[in-house]
């Protein structure tokens, strides 16, 4: 587990796995969000100039950089906005549509 | 005052206290609110009314915000931010209360709490994520829709051209109470928006920080156009950056003020039935606003 994520995420196999009541502890996330995208993000690492850009605008939080230095995308959570891609100083970044 | 920090992507915390959230792709509220918790830190405890933010990070049995966070009745976001300050001052701890909302939150139906909570002078934060209507139950329009803006309440048809009232003027009222630190940012303009969040935490009472982030959902552009489209703003001033501090109004940045409007216009298709007339008008008023923030601000 990345450290970004800071939880693991929780298992809900049985009813009393689930936070009870109208308050839950934070950081409980049980699903992903990768099945909402059309296009997704790569990163040529090698001309990855490490700007911190996409760091910066990603609306989810799904890129960090890694021990390398060079940055990375989490597809559990990456929605495929394209903003990473727009944004990016030196165009590396590709949208490449999903495969079915 | 002491000089800030300086603050950017490469000295805020890598860690991420709000992840894992529904929000549409390319949503400029949730960049807004995941690089304000960056600077705010882990042990705030936030607010949040029934908007947008609320219904993409409370979805049960999901969580997606690492800090403390309370949904409050739409009308009383600043009254509960400023309840959990005082309950945080009972309790001895130094730790901040930030109320997060959105601008029918803020402009309309919480104005009256932020108002009464500004004039208690309780020190904490409220950042304004203005989109420009209620998007969370349907893009109606809220007080700060802009002049010209389609909206479900206000749908463009031969008569009436959209929205027909300018937006309203926010900031200045906020700033009219003698606040400790008022600003206005853009998530286009991400480093002058994260050095503001962290003069408001530093201020010496209550903050406020109106931010413009777009929507691609309710705006209808691309959702990888965000930035673009919050940059554009700022550059031809349809959308300004300034700071209320020490009772004194500050531009932080000149517009070109003879860029054509279009550019940021023709990218959304919530402006997409202005004629040139429309356009024109809009000009008109872009040009009356900086007249008189020209003069009484710089």
């Amino acid at each position: 587990m990345k450290d970004f994520k800071r939880v693991p995420v929780p298992t809900l196999e049985r009813l009393d796995q689930y936070p009870l009541g109208s308050s839950c502890k934070s950081f409980h996330i049980t699903d992903m969000n990768a099945g909402w995208r059309v296009f997704k993000p790569v990163i040529d690492k090698d001309k990855c100039v490490a700007c911190y850009r996409c760091y910066l605008v990603c609306p989810d939080g799904a890129i960090h950089q890694s021990e390398d230095g060079k940055f990375e995308i989490d597809y559990d959570y990456c929605k495929g906005c394209g903003i990473c891609a727009n944004e990016c100083k030196v165009k590396v970044i590709e949208m490449v549509k999903e495969a079915k | 005052m002491s000089q800030p920090v300086k603050i950017n992507a490469r000295t805020i915390t890598k860690d991420e206290y709000f992840y894992g959230h529904k929000a549409c792709g390319g949503c400029g509220e949730s960049l807004a609110l995941r690089l304000a918790l960056k600077v705010i830190g882990e042990d705030a405890y936030l607010s949040l009314p029934a908007g947008c933010m609320a219904a993409v990070s409370f979805i049960y049995p999901n969580m997606a915000f690492k800090q403390n966070a309370i949904i409050t009745p739409f009308a009383s976001t600043a009254a509960v931010a400023t309840g959990v300050a005082a309950g945080l001052k009972a309790l001895n701890k130094n730790k901040l209360s930030v109320g997060f909302a959105g601008d029918g939150g803020t402009a309309d139906i919480g104005i009256q709490a932020l108002s009464g909570a500004i004039d208690r002078g309780e020190k904490f934060i409220y950042i304004c994520t203005d989109n420009e209507a209620y998007m969370n139950t349907g893009i109606q329009k809220s007080g700060l829709t802009p002049f010209g803006a389609s909206t479900t309440t206000t749908p463009a048809g031969k008569v009436i051209r959209g929205n027909v009232k300018p937006k309203k003027n926010m900031f200045e009222i906020v700033a009219a109470h003698g606040i400790a630190y008022a600003a206005t940012a853009s998530v286009g303009y991400l480093e002058d928006f994260m050095m503001k969040v962290q003069k408001a935490k530093e201020a010496n009472g209550p903050a406020y920080i109106h931010v413009f982030s777009p929507c691609p959902t309710g705006w209808g552009h691309e959702s990888d156009k965000t930035i673009e489209i919050a940059k554009e703003v700022v550059d031809n001033g349809l959308w300004y950056l300034a700071e209320f501090e020490n009772g004194k109004f500050k531009l932080n940045k000149t517009p070109k003020l003879d860029s054509d409007v279009r550019l940021y216009l023709n990218a959304q298709s919530r402006f997409k039935h202005l004629t040139d007339d429309d356009i024109r008008e809009i000009e008109a008023l872009r040009e009356e606003k900086w007249e008189r923030l020209i003069k009484e601000w710089s």
